[in-house]
């Protein structure tokens, strides 16, 4: 809301990919968010005209492309897509305010309706084939590769018991695929470097890329 | 603010709220005119935004009116309807509305006086806290 005090026009961007099936930017949250500040502006005395758009991705160029002309009218932009999305909208419009509606967490599975919990870090580095397909590094607060360790009781984590022990499902996962003895490899200390240590990270495959 | 007369939107499920105003016509007892009355096939259907739209067109109150506890005809939109109120309610906190606008109840198609009562009771309350906006807004379509 402090954002956009300043202004009396701003475009509401909502985005049809991911945000949408985690009912957090798509365009039914664009209609409630546009409705919300509405009512608060109202209360306020203030006018606020808020335009409503939600793109297929905001985090193609191609898409946010469709936004052209509709911005000339308006003061600022609020874009409810992830942050890829927000920066994409704000690289188009150099000359605009571009604000995100969203925080965004993490990569994660929903497991169950409006239940979402985190499952890959992104670190670049893969493991998940030697730890039975659950990763020690995204769901394990300590990220540690050979647990678990001293925190883990009946199969929750120290942190907070509405948490699974990572290491506790694969040594499960394991156990059901008769494949214990791959328990005993130690895997070594991890490389870094791929996950967000090593910088800003860029994957460019050359046959695509022009 | 003397004369305030509160718009109040009030979505009733078909098979208990709705059926119960019309119980409250046939013993003749009367409630507010304030209470503008949606009908809607369950408490469930109600949706974030059809409430957040009532309060954009100028409802200084709004109630969601859904069956008794374990009685709802498709199972279970009753406590889903309550879920989405509860939402709403954070959701008008953060943007400086009183939560005491928004309210979720309950009752079945037997309870006439029930229904004239809460009306009576939410429109007091509503009146008690005065126009939700400054200025007079656009009241909604009947």
């Amino acid at each position: 809301m402090g954002y956009i005090r300043p202004y009396n026009r701003i475009l509401l961007i909502g985005c049809n990919e991911c945000v949408t099936v985690c009912a957090a930017g798509g365009r039914k949250e664009v209609g409630i968010l546009s409705s919300a500040l509405q009512i608060a502006s109202m209360k306020d005395g203030k006018p606020l005209e808020v335009k409503e758009n939600t793109l297929e991705r905001q985090c193609d160029p191609e898409y946010v492309e469709e936004l052209v002309g509709q911005v000339n009218d308006v003061d600022a932009i609020v874009s409810m897509a992830c942050g890829c999305g927000v920066q994409e909208v704000a690289k188009r419009f150099p000359s605009m305010r571009v604000f995100p509606a969203l925080n965004t967490n993490f990569m994660g599975a929903s497991e169950s309706q409006g239940v979402w919990a985190e499952r890959c870090q992104g670190c670049g580095d893969c493991l998940i084939g030697l730890t039975g397909g659950i990763c020690p590094i995204a769901r394990c607060a300590k990220r540690i590769m050979n647990g678990p360790c001293g925190g883990s009781t009946n199969g929750k984590c120290e942190i907070s018991p509405d948490i699974d022990c990572a290491w506790h499902l694969i040594w499960n996962r394991l156990k059901s695929l008769g494949i214990e003895d791959q328990y005993e490899t130690i895997i070594e200390s991890k490389n870094w470097k791929t996950a967000r240590d090593g910088g800003p990270r860029k994957i460019i495959r050359k046959d695509l890329a022009e | 603010m003397k004369n305030f007369e509160p718009v109040i939107v009030a979505f009733c499920c078909n098979y208990c709220a709705y059926t119960a105003a019309d119980m409250a016509g046939s013993m003749k007892l009367s409630y507010p005119s304030n209470v503008k009355i949606v009908r809607v096939p369950c408490a469930g259907r109600v949706d974030v935004k059809h409430i957040l739209t009532a309060f954009e067109n100028g409802a200084d109150g709004v109630y969601v009116a859904g069956c008794l506890d374990g009685d709802c005809h498709f199972k279970n939109g009753n406590i889903k309807a309550s879920r989405r109120v509860e939402y709403v309610k954070g959701l008008l906190k953060e943007i400086g509305i009183k939560e005491q606008r928004l309210k979720m109840v309950k009752m079945s198609a037997g309870m006439g006086v029930r229904f004239a009562r809460t009306a009576t009771d939410i429109t007091d309350e509503i009146r008690k806290l005065g126009p939700n906006f400054k200025t007079s807004q656009k009241t909604p379509a009947p």
